[in-house]
């Protein structure tokens, strides 16, 4: 199953901090990302690569049903550990996938969707999420089996009475080609990442042959 | 759930990518070829009459061994958006901190020297020693971690900077079980006033059912507690899944023969770094000759360049003269992409003691490289890897040691400086042999080199009380700089599970 994009606007990283930013000593710890979408759709899968950040929770704003009046926010993430001891680096650059049965609620129709970040530890100086990126199921790609010559096969031709001297038979020249490509096909499906194991020189390791990088 | 299953079958697959490749898969083909001549094979049930014939003959245990020994070198399945750098190391600011633009540059000045056709080894410096791999480990700093003035909670009071995870004293007291007080252990519990019926005998019986059976995981759980000096060549070889098949032969046969064939500048650092090592040593000096054609060899094998899809090193290009920076004409130099630096040889001397044939003891070497002693000298945040190693031995001593740590570092000796040089060489040159063996046998068994910082931390716990006495480095050092009468195993145990915290 392909995955396809989803489009989105993702605003800049918030601090939330008591007082203002600029002269209160200590760092924030709480981080907030607003995404909007475009278009209300449903999506699987959301990526990013972590920078430090330790627990992330995830609200989502949906669109309401009719007879409701104001939409609300609904936690569909809580506290997600990212990095298992915040002090330490485990966890701290990786690459993270959430997929929607992680989830506590439908994301079927998202409007809006919060991200908050949380980094108790005040060792490090920044923290945030990078290359975020929301993901939905796109169409099932047929498989292609046949090349498109051999699924529309030319309509019978009358063969040409040019040559006189003895033809090969045709069913068997077409067994034989139908035993080629099988095989392949099996080479083909069988690819491996052995080596084949030659070391081969031919002067190439020669001293005044080589230079500086 | 669901990420847990397709992680699974992603290393399925990717296990059976990789053995398609080898050897045992097309054996596995023609043994099941030949199989279907035999009587009991019916037609009806083919596929489970040909399952049970492998089981029986043995080849099940086989390809067993092979997907264990995939497994324990398999890094972690990555995630699809993560580039291939990211599965090598993940912290962006160690794989910036790597070091091949140094080593080559270096490689590349020596370069200049030569032109005679004999090697003139005078002209040979070593290429780094392991005191400036200790410098830039020194200097490998986060740019997001807070490294202010003022004292806080988690200033580092030792060399390492970083902030890696290491285990605490409890996790290592369980990842370390099998060397506790209650379980016997070769290496102690076979002294000669201890009689050999309360253990040893039975380990010994033990280990040859494990080596009829031919189980490299049974065989790795059974070394955790030492191996009988008889039986450790052939558990080794289980363990590491080398076996010594007539292909394996011609292969080294092939490295050799480019040995007496070609030359690299590379032969000149080994000849440098055998004799200024290991034959000046004591107990390997008769193995000389062995040295010289295992290392040889082991840089003209392209096949080692495979590891560096889990090393954070890459290996070192140089390109054809005239065509800089275009790919189709790089060679990696040396072949195998390992550039050897002073001490290089000791890897190799302790597997001398085991191996007599030279073609058997090159790929226990390469396969021990592979796994394990490559963490030793390049720069990643892997548990195993040396950075990780060195804050390991410094938080043990420091939480167990405080009096000693705070004193020693108020004489400008950090005890990493003086321990460093037995972690990088995994001990080699420092212990007596017999020793060394039974501390390789754990590694063997745990997969991992933390047991490495445990020894040394340990080693320092058994000589702290003369450590309190000294005044400077040279005094420490001096203290420090004979361990070949220690005993490993009974160290280990006092420091893990007899020292009162």
């Amino acid at each position: 199953m392909s995955r396809v994009p989803v489009p989105c606007h993702i605003k800049g990283a918030v601090a939330l901090q008591v007082g203002d930013v600029r002269t209160v000593q200590g760092r924030p710890g709480v981080l907030v990302i607003d995404v909007t979408f475009p278009t209300a759709g449903p999506f699987e899968e959301i990526t990013f690569k972590n920078y430090y950040t330790a627990f992330l929770s995830i609200r989502v704003r949906q669109v309401g049903s009719p007879n409701q009046s104001s939409t609300k926010w609904i936690t569909c993430l809580r506290d997600y550990c990212l990095m298992p001891n915040p002090h330490n680096e485990e966890g701290a650059q990786d690459y993270v996938s959430l997929y929607k049965h992680q989830m506590l609620c439908d994301m079927d129709k998202v409007l809006e969707l919060r991200l908050i970040l949380r980094q108790p530890s005040p060792l490090w100086l920044n923290f945030t999420l990078e290359e975020l990126q929301f993901f939905q199921h796109g169409p099932q790609s047929s498989s292609s089996a046949f090349t498109k010559w051999l699924s529309h096969p030319a309509p019978y031709e009358q063969p040409a009475l040019l040559l006189q001297q003895a033809l090969p038979d045709p069913d068997k020249v077409s067994s034989e080609v139908q035993q080629m490509w099988m095989l392949t096909e099996m080479i083909r499906a069988s690819r491996t990442t052995a080596r084949i194991g030659r070391f081969d020189v031919d002067g190439c390791y020669d001293l005044n042959l080589l230079s500086y990088t | 759930m669901l990420q847990e299953e397709e992680d699974l079958s992603l290393t399925i697959a990717h296990i059976v990518q990789k053995l398609k490749g080898s050897r045992l898969y097309s054996q596995l083909e023609r043994q099941a070829w030949v199989s279907l001549q035999k009587p009991e094979i019916k037609l009806e049930s083919l596929k489970e009459d040909i399952k049970e014939f492998f089981k029986i003959s043995g080849w099940e245990k086989k390809l067993q061994n092979a997907v264990y020994s995939e497994l324990t070198v398999f890094p972690l399945p990555r995630h699809p958006a993560a580039p291939p750098e990211h599965l090598k190391e993940p912290l962006v600011y160690m794989r910036k901190a790597q070091r091949p633009v140094v080593e080559q540059k270096e490689l590349l000045n020596k370069w200049n020297e030569m032109g005679t056709d004999e090697p003139d080894l005078s002209l040979f410096r070593p290429v780094y020693a392991p005191k400036d791999f200790l410098e830039v480990l020194i200097n490998l700093r986060n740019p997001n971690y807070e490294n202010g003035d003022h004292l806080n909670l988690k200033t580092h009071l030792g060399l390492i900077q970083v902030p890696l995870k290491v285990k605490y004293i409890s996790e290592l007291k369980e990842f370390f079980i099998e060397l506790s007080l209650n379980t016997g252990q070769l290496g102690i519990d076979d002294a000669t006033q201890v009689p050999p019926e309360l253990f040893e005998n039975e380990h010994v019986r033990l280990g040859q059912k494990v080596l009829a059976e031919q189980d490299s995981a049974a065989a790795q759980q059974y070394i955790r507690q030492g191996s009988p000096t008889a039986l450790r060549a052939e558990l080794w070889a289980l363990i590491l899944n080398v076996s010594n098949q007539p292909e394996d032969l011609l292969y080294y046969e092939q490295l050799k023969s480019n040995v007496i064939q070609h030359d690299l500048l590379v032969d000149s650092l080994i000849y440098k770094d055998v004799k200024l090592t290991a034959s000046n040593d004591d107990y390997y000096f008769v193995f000389e000759d062995y040295l010289y054609q295992v290392l040889l060899c082991f840089s003209r094998d392209t096949s080692v360049l495979g590891h560096f899809a889990y090393n954070s090193a890459s290996p070192p290009k140089s390109y054809i003269r005239g065509k800089l920076g275009m790919e189709d004409y790089a060679v990696f130099y040396p072949p195998n992409g390992v550039i050897p630096f002073h001490g290089f040889s000791m890897y190799v001397a302790p597997l001398c003691f085991l191996y007599h044939e030279p073609s058997k003891l090159y790929q226990i070497f390469r396969e021990m490289y592979v796994r394990f002693f490559f963490r030793l000298h390049s720069i990643s945040s892997h548990p195993s890897g040396i950075v990780s190693l060195c804050l390991l031995f410094e938080t043990l001593l420091q939480t167990h040691l405080p009096q000693l740590f705070y004193h020693l570092r108020e004489i400008g000796a950090q005890p990493l400086r003086i321990s460093f040089k037995w972690m990088v060489r995994a001990f080699s040159g420092y212990l007596a042999t017999d020793q060394l063996l039974l501390l390789w046998d754990r590694i063997l068994g745990y997969n991992s080199l933390e047991i490495l910082a445990v020894l040394a931390a340990a080693v320092f716990a058994f000589r702290a009380v003369n450590l309190m006495e000294v005044t400077s480095l040279a005094a420490a050092e001096a203290v420090l700089a004979d361990l070949s009468t220690l005993k490993v195993m009974p160290l280990l145990q006092i420091f893990l599970f007899a020292t009162i915290t």
